[in-house]
């Protein structure tokens, strides 16, 4: 059973979702449009359910373009939730707009994009799933049509553009040296091919996916979309393509790469750029959506040591895995937050928070400690992952600069926590909504839950996966 | 039994967080459930059968995948320091009867403490011992921020949580070294001692226990981690003080005898000569700057600097097999330990004497004060047998502990203990200064106390601070109750560190 349907249900769900929210969205009187809402919160709870009812079998479908494997499975439950945090977080702010259908839409098929990248097992499928993630997402970052909303989607686009048609160079390349797409057949035939050729194909399409995880080099968009798209869609730049772009790396480079190509190294330096960069870039900033930005960009940093080492430590996958899911949820939390009080936007404005939304307080201290690692939240189980399999891999230097990185990072996450408990009366400027403050709360208390019930999650995580 | 124990303060946090009553209210609860939990402490050490081992364990699945368990133990070196604990807590919550900023906070806080230090005495598990050791800065910081003196106390509990943040992770790296050594992965403390996977991996060895010797070092702290001390004591309020001298301090040293040395002990004794230098250089210099303070609560911080290096002195004497026995190194540890126990009790009722301070004169400047024994008997009496006991003079637990460190340490280090002992030196003629200059001689007070004079000790104040230096009393005129627990988890640390 090569073509089998089945297997891609929670793709499927989404898509169909978007081509009912479509056609649905243009009869719908404004005050009924909710329903497309409702269609796209279905579309993830029932991709979620066909995902926790598939077997665990690893295999491959659609002539081995499309793998379905433990990775697969994870990075659809992540993406699958994370979407519909973001989507529970848009809809006090979508609710009876003029264009609420099309907001759901362009966010059910960039989120087919993200998982379409995270099952690739073909360079085509993997091109195609970049395109289907990015382009809905340019669209969605100048949603609002405000004059910051619109340069960011230019930003967004033109560093988008530039990058897919490198990685699509890429793509070209190594079809050219390995004389195929598919990665179980490029493993077997790089070997033979130029070296030179593979390791530019290999960097070219590697740059595409640092673009959409946001790393560094190509992470300039990150900062200008997250502070000028609304809030829920900062979140979902900086969240859900990670988690495609990052479960593609690790596939590709660990599938499709043979043994000889030293890449490990290349990324190793990436990851040390992103960590590094990422936080001073960070230190300094007094706008909370551009520092979380920036703490986005960082995170990619953590995130790539684990790809760095996927061939040389077992405990990569995994580790990799339990982060991004630690990390989405404690990143959607964090600008669940931020959404809930849409005219705090400076880290000034979340003074005295705590005695006046102490529930929020709590969220964001549970949050922004997460980042940085503290015990117990699920971000220092994945931490304490990939930190462990850094060191088994052979890059202690990576670890410690990851452990100096970490504390850096704790300087600017505190500079935003201290002004919550200084007393100071509420602002009337703050704002309140009461949707992204319920995702806020479900998003902190998963993401403790996470840490707390690790042992739970991590067996699921550490099945094998198809290569 | 000891998970009841632990969690039982978190419990009632989690309570107290529910409920709305009056800020009095909050605090008698509070001293309800230390007092309980103290009671509890006490059943156990009734039940402990001396020179049995870890005892009261219990080991449920937590991250199997990633070779991390639930598993809490006790034994002679651990229960000293739970006991501790919860003494100190209770000392602590009646001492706060007074407080009236967020009190509910306050508690609630401090409960979650509580949990946090007696989790962190009990793990047998490096990963629970590392999620305590991490939510002991956090609770900390958040003592200071919130209750401290203002904007330099924010400040200065940012570099409190920088500083011990860097050990902490440190701590982390070297947790991980020892966990991808064993075979199979375990953070499993009793598994990792029994394997000893270390054994023979030469520079390994030595930056596994470089990263954990910076960890522990930083929160204990020695020179030259020290500096993140002084200004944390000056801005934390008085209970926070007590909590971060009295238990927090001690976390580094715990980690010492617990971790360090019986799970790296050849790289131990290579390079045990480290930590006696480090361990003298602290107790010297900190008592040098400790005489050189003018302020009351920087120098008993910096008392704590001297004190806790005659534990690492201990601990790096006990490395050394050459010119010595195995009875000389299990004295040396077994001071190591009574000093945890004896500073925790005495340098906790200094700070909380420092609090009575602030609270009635608003400065802990020494010079501000001159002739408190007039209007306030009491608080001079309770000052001077602190500070006696402090300094080490005998029937006090600080004769015994110091006895035995340098009795211990002697026999093979006595360059090192000869410049140590200079330490007591120091610091009694400081504490001696310090009496003499606020205590004695005409009464002069701060501008800022108020027409009714200097205040004594009120009733709390009074029974917080005065049953700590009673049991420092108790410790040192009948020191077996305590040896008695120490002696034999000595003897098996000894036995372990010479394997």
């Amino acid at each position: 059973m090569k073509e089998d349907l089945l297997a891609l249900v929670p793709e499927l769900a989404l898509l169909a979702a978007a081509v009912a929210g479509l056609l649905t969205g243009s009869w719908l009187p404004r005050r009924r449009q909710w329903i497309v809402a409702a269609l796209a919160a279905a579309a993830c709870v029932t991709g979620v359910g066909a995902t926790a009812g598939a077997s665990g079998r690893a295999r491959t479908v659609f002539s081995g373009t499309f793998a379905v494997d433990t990775a697969t499975h994870a990075g659809r439950l992540i993406v699958l939730l994370s979407l519909l945090l973001v989507c529970g977080m848009s809809a006090a702010r979508m609710r009876r707009d003029r264009r609420e259908a099309e907001y759901y839409v362009l966010l059910l098929l960039t989120g087919a994009g993200a998982l379409a990248m995270i099952g690739a097992a073909d360079l085509l499928m993997l091109f195609a799933g970049y395109l289907l993630a990015s382009v809905p997402a340019y669209a969605l970052a100048g949603f609002a049509k405000d004059d910051a909303g619109t340069e960011a989607a230019l930003k967004y686009y033109l560093m988008g553009a530039l990058l897919g048609t490198v990685m699509l160079a890429g793509v070209a390349a190594l079809y050219g040296a390995g004389h195929a797409t598919l990665y179980a057949v490029l493993r077997t035939g790089l070997p033979a091919a130029p070296h030179a050729l593979v390791a530019a194909g290999l960097v070219a399409v590697l740059a595409g996916l640092l673009f959409k995880a946001g790393g560094v080099p190509a992470h300039f968009w990150v900062p200008d979309v997250a502070d000028g798209a609304t809030a829920p869609i900062a979140a979902y730049v900086t969240t859900l393509p990670k988690i495609g772009a990052l479960i593609a790396a690790h596939r590709f480079l660990h599938q499709a790469l043979p043994s000889g190509v030293d890449w490990p190294l290349l990324v190793a330096v990436l990851a040390a750029a992103s960590m590094t960069l990422g936080n001073l870039a960070a230190f300094f900033q007094t706008s909370v959506k551009r520092l979380l930005a920036y703490s986005a960009i960082s995170q990619v940093g953590y995130l790539l040591m684990a790809v760095a080492v996927a061939t040389r430590s077992d405990l990569a996958r995994p580790a990799l895995l339990f982060y991004l899911a630690a990390y989405a949820l404690t990143n959607l939390g964090a600008f669940a937050v931020v959404a809930a009080l849409p005219r705090a936007r400076a880290i000034a404005d979340y003074r005295g928070l705590a005695r006046h939304r102490p529930g929020l307080a709590a969220v964001l201290v549970v949050c922004l400690l997460g980042l940085v690692g503290t015990p117990p939240t699920g971000v220092f189980l994945g931490k304490l992952g990939v930190f462990s399999a850094a060191m088994d891999g052979g890059y202690a230097w990576l670890a410690v600069l990851a452990v100096v990185n970490t504390v850096a990072s704790l300087f600017y996450y505190l500079r935003w926590l201290t002004p919550l408990f200084r007393p100071a009366p509420l602002s009337p400027r703050i704002g309140w909504r009461s949707w992204p403050a319920g995702v806020a709360y479900v998003a902190g208390t998963l993401s403790l839950a996470l840490g707390v019930a690790g042992g739970a999650v991590l067996p699921f995580l550490q099945g094998r996966d198809f290569r | 039994m000891l998970s009841v124990i632990v969690f039982l303060p978190l419990v009632a946090c989690a309570a107290l967080l529910l409920v709305r009553l009056r800020d009095r209210t909050y605090i008698q609860v509070w001293i309800a459930v230390a007092a309980a939990d103290l009671l509890l402490v006490l059943v156990a050490w009734l039940g402990f059968r001396t020179g049995g081992g870890l005892q009261y364990e219990q080991r449920l699945r937590w991250i199997p995948g990633a070779g991390v368990s639930y598993h809490v133990g006790v034994d002679g070196l651990s229960l000293p320091l739970v006991a501790l604990t919860c003494l100190l807590f209770l000392a602590v919550a009646v001492h706060s009867l007074g407080e009236e900023r967020r009190v509910r906070s306050y508690v609630c806080l401090f409960l979650f403490l509580q949990t946090v230090c007696l989790g962190l005495f009990a793990a047998q598990d490096l990963i629970l011992f590392f999620v305590f050791f991490d939510l002991s800065i956090v609770g900390m910081f958040f003592v200071i921020a919130g209750w401290g003196h203002g904007e330099r106390g924010r400040a200065a509990a940012l570099k409190f949580f920088l500083y011990t943040f860097v050990g902490s992770l440190a701590l982390l790296l070297g947790f991980i070294g020892l966990y991808l050594a064993a075979t199979p992965h375990t953070f499993d403390l009793v598994e990792l001692t029994r394997a000893d996977p270390l054994a023979g991996r030469g520079a390994y060895g030595a930056l596994v226990l470089l990263a954990v010797g910076v960890g522990l070092a930083v929160k204990t702290p020695t020179v030259p981690f020290h500096t993140w001390l002084p200004p944390a004591h000056t801005e934390a309020p008085a209970a926070g003080s007590a909590i971060l001298a009295g238990i927090l301090l001690k976390m580094g040293t715990y980690g010492l005898v617990r971790i360090a040395m019986p799970l790296l002990p050849a790289s131990w004794r290579d390079y045990a000569l480290v930590f006696i230098v480090v361990g003298a250089v602290s107790a010297v210099y900190g008592a040098l700057v400790a005489l050189a303070q003018t302020d009351f609560k920087r120098m008993i911080a910096y008392t704590s600097v001297n004190h806790m290096g005659y534990v690492v002195l201990a601990a790096g004497a006990a490395g050394v097999l050459a010119g010595t026995d195995a009875g000389a190194r299990a004295l040396a540890v077994t001071g190591a330990v009574t000093q945890m126990v004896s500073h925790g009790l005495i340098t906790g009722a200094l700070f909380l004497i420092a609090g009575v301070l602030h609270d009635r004169g608003a400065t802990y400047e020494m010079d501000a004060y001159s002739g408190l024994a007039g209007p306030s008997p009491r608080l001079a009496a309770a000052t001077g047998v602190a500070a006696f006991a402090s300094l080490g003079i005998p029937g006090f637990s600080g004769f015994i502990a110091e006895f035995q460190i340098f009795t211990g340490s002697l026999a093979s280090q006595a360059v090192a203990t000869a410049v140590a002992v200079t330490g007591i030196v120091i610091t009694a003629a400081l504490f001696l200064r310090a009496l003499r200059g606020m205590f004695l001689g005409p009464v002069r007070l701060p501008s800022s106390v108020g027409a009714n004079g200097f205040r004594d000790l009120a009733t709390a104040e009074t029974l917080s601070i005065v049953p700590l230096l009673a049991l420092a009393l108790v410790i040192g005129v009948a020191p077996r109750l305590l040896l008695d627990v120490v002696e034999p988890a000595s003897r098996v640390l000894v036995g372990l560190v010479s394997r």
